[in-house]
């Protein structure tokens, strides 16, 4: 077979796609993980967070995966874009009537879920991440002692009981990311060629509870603060 | 009964196309949805009009020639059948039904509801098969092969070209057509030799025609008259990452 110039076949394209995608589900739970210990659930919760956060902020092998997990980002979402382009193109003229075949429901918005959360990560960086990299201030009226980024916990609270708009951006975001990642997780695994007529119904379900798990994982934080804010 | 069609017109292949309203009654409700374009046709000659072009050989669901897109569905409301042995009893009386054809930049229309299918030729060609002869059926008999992979392998080789893949897919994507000709050769010992290259080569074609990528949404399945799974996608995702490992020589 000749190659032309430089091409990446479809297939190349999505496990890519995939394999990045998969190290974002991984990263999301370590997050959730972190992140619960942003409410009362234990006497100390704020200390745990501050130590995880540290830990994460610091430790020489967290800061090799930082650098993974910003290319899987940028690898995922230019990927998806290109085979999202790819698609598009490959369509043509549109139909009058269209799309009545059955297909799920996140299959059919994953450019559209996967755009929304770009946009909630661009707003949620500058509330935080940002701040880490010296690029961003913490929100005015937040009151946080230097440095904010040994504060996190205290930052977000501060968001989340008194910006009503942002814990309403971040739960919307969240459901973006439920429908997004419901289709993901299965779909990985069949673009990885795991597929298996045992196994298959199995990982759909893990992709659902997963997907609920991780959105309303995160929705319980700012919704808690919003409420007893 | 009696049916409103809403059918695409287009004279040639540079012809924007419109659609045109034509009403057909007395129809029978046993008569396939084929037969009521015939009836529809012979008024329009009766007319002095031109007739509506559309693609059909063996009516009876073999040859995959059918391909129409029925009311946002490609062969129409009826499960696993092509648009020949689907029969007007799947319609409302005085329903009006759009027909429009298969919409993929790779096939694109010769005249109405024609499209150009030579595509799907053109990957065949680019390793859809065995090199060398491998004689007759006695001589396969003679090779043994176990059951499941044998019913693996007739399920891709059910595949009959249509395109209902590529016109359901969202993204007009290839990937349930070459997959079952992938696997219907990967499978069986006579084709197991080739697989690999077979693999790159289908596939590189089937991007280079412009198809879309496969997105998982499994509409193809759902509207494949012969019901072939997608499993078998995920065959050929695995003989295309199993051939990238080993070219790299
Ligand atoms: C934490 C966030 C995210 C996670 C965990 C995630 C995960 C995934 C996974 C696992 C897939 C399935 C890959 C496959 O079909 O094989 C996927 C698909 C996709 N993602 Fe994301 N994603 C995230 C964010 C984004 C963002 C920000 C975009 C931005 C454009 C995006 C766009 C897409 C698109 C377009 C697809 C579907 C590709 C297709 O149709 O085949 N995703 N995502
Ligand atoms: S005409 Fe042969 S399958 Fe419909």
């Amino acid at each position: 077979m000749k190659k032309k110039g430089f091409y990446w076949a479809s297939i190349t394209e999505k496990t890519v796609l995939a394999i990045a995608g998969l190290f974002l589900i991984l990263f999301l739970l370590v997050h959730l993980g972190i992140n619960l210990f942003l409410l009362p659930i234990a006497e100390n919760h704020q200390e745990i967070f501050k130590e995880a956060a540290h830990f994460m902020g610091t430790n020489p092998v967290v800061k090799v995966f930082e650098v993974i997990l910003m290319a899987a980002f940028i690898i995922h979402i230019v990927m998806g874009i290109v085979v999202q382009v790819q698609n598009w193109k490959a369509r043509g003229k549109r139909y009058a009537v269209y799309g009545k075949s059955y297909s799920s429901f996140g299959s059919r918005f994953m450019i559209h879920t996967g755009i929304a959360i770009f946009l909630f990560l661009i707003l949620h960086f500058i509330n935080f991440y940002f701040i880490r990299l010296g690029i961003t201030e913490p929100i005015a009226g937040a009151d946080v002692t230097a440095p904010a980024e040994e504060h996190f916990n205290e930052l977000a609270i501060y968001l989340f009981s008194n910006e009503v708009l942002y814990s309403v951006l971040y739960i919307v975001a969240f459901g973006f990311l439920a429908v997004h990642l419901n289709h993901a997780f299965q779909s990985a695994f069949q673009t990885l060629g795991l597929n298996h007529p045992k196994y298959t119904p199995t990982i759909k379900k893990i992709g659902t509870i997963y997907a609920i798990v991780v959105s309303v994982g995160f929705t319980i934080i700012p919704l808690y603060y919003l409420i007893t804010g | 009964m009696n049916f409103t069609l809403k059918i695409w017109r287009q004279d040639g292949p540079k012809d924007k196309g419109r659609f045109e309203k034509y009403k057909v009654s007395d129809i029978s409700a046993d008569a396939s949805f084929l037969e009521m374009l015939d009836i529809l046709n012979e008024q329009l000659v009766d007319k002095f009009q031109t007739p509506v072009e559309f693609d059909h050989d063996c009516r009876e669901g073999i040859c995959g020639t059918c391909s129409l897109y029925i009311n946002g569905r490609p062969h129409g409301p009826d499960e696993a059948v092509t648009a020949c042995q689907l029969h007007m009893r799947h319609f409302k009386d005085g329903e009006t039904i759009t027909v429009e054809p298969w919409r993929a930049t790779a096939f694109p229309v010769i005249k109405d509801l024609m499209v150009d299918r030579s595509a799907f030729d053109k990957i065949i060609q680019a390793g859809g098969y065995v090199s060398v002869n491998t004689g007759s059926a006695p001589d396969a008999n003679s090779i043994p092969v176990t059951k499941k992979d044998a019913d693996l392998a007739f399920e891709g080789a059910a595949c009959i070209g249509c395109g209902a893949c590529v016109a359901a897919c969202k993204n007009a994507s290839a990937s349930l057509f070459v997959a079952a000709k992938i696997s219907q050769m990967a499978l069986l010992p006579q084709g197991k030799v080739e697989a690999k290259e077979r693999a790159e080569a289908m596939i590189a074609k089937m991007d280079e025609l412009g198809f879309g990528n496969c997105s998982n949404t499994y509409a193809c399945e759902a509207e494949c008259p012969k019901e072939i799974s997608v499993s078998h996608i995920a065959r050929m995702n695995r003989e295309f990452l199993n051939a990238k490992k080993d070219s790299e020589k």
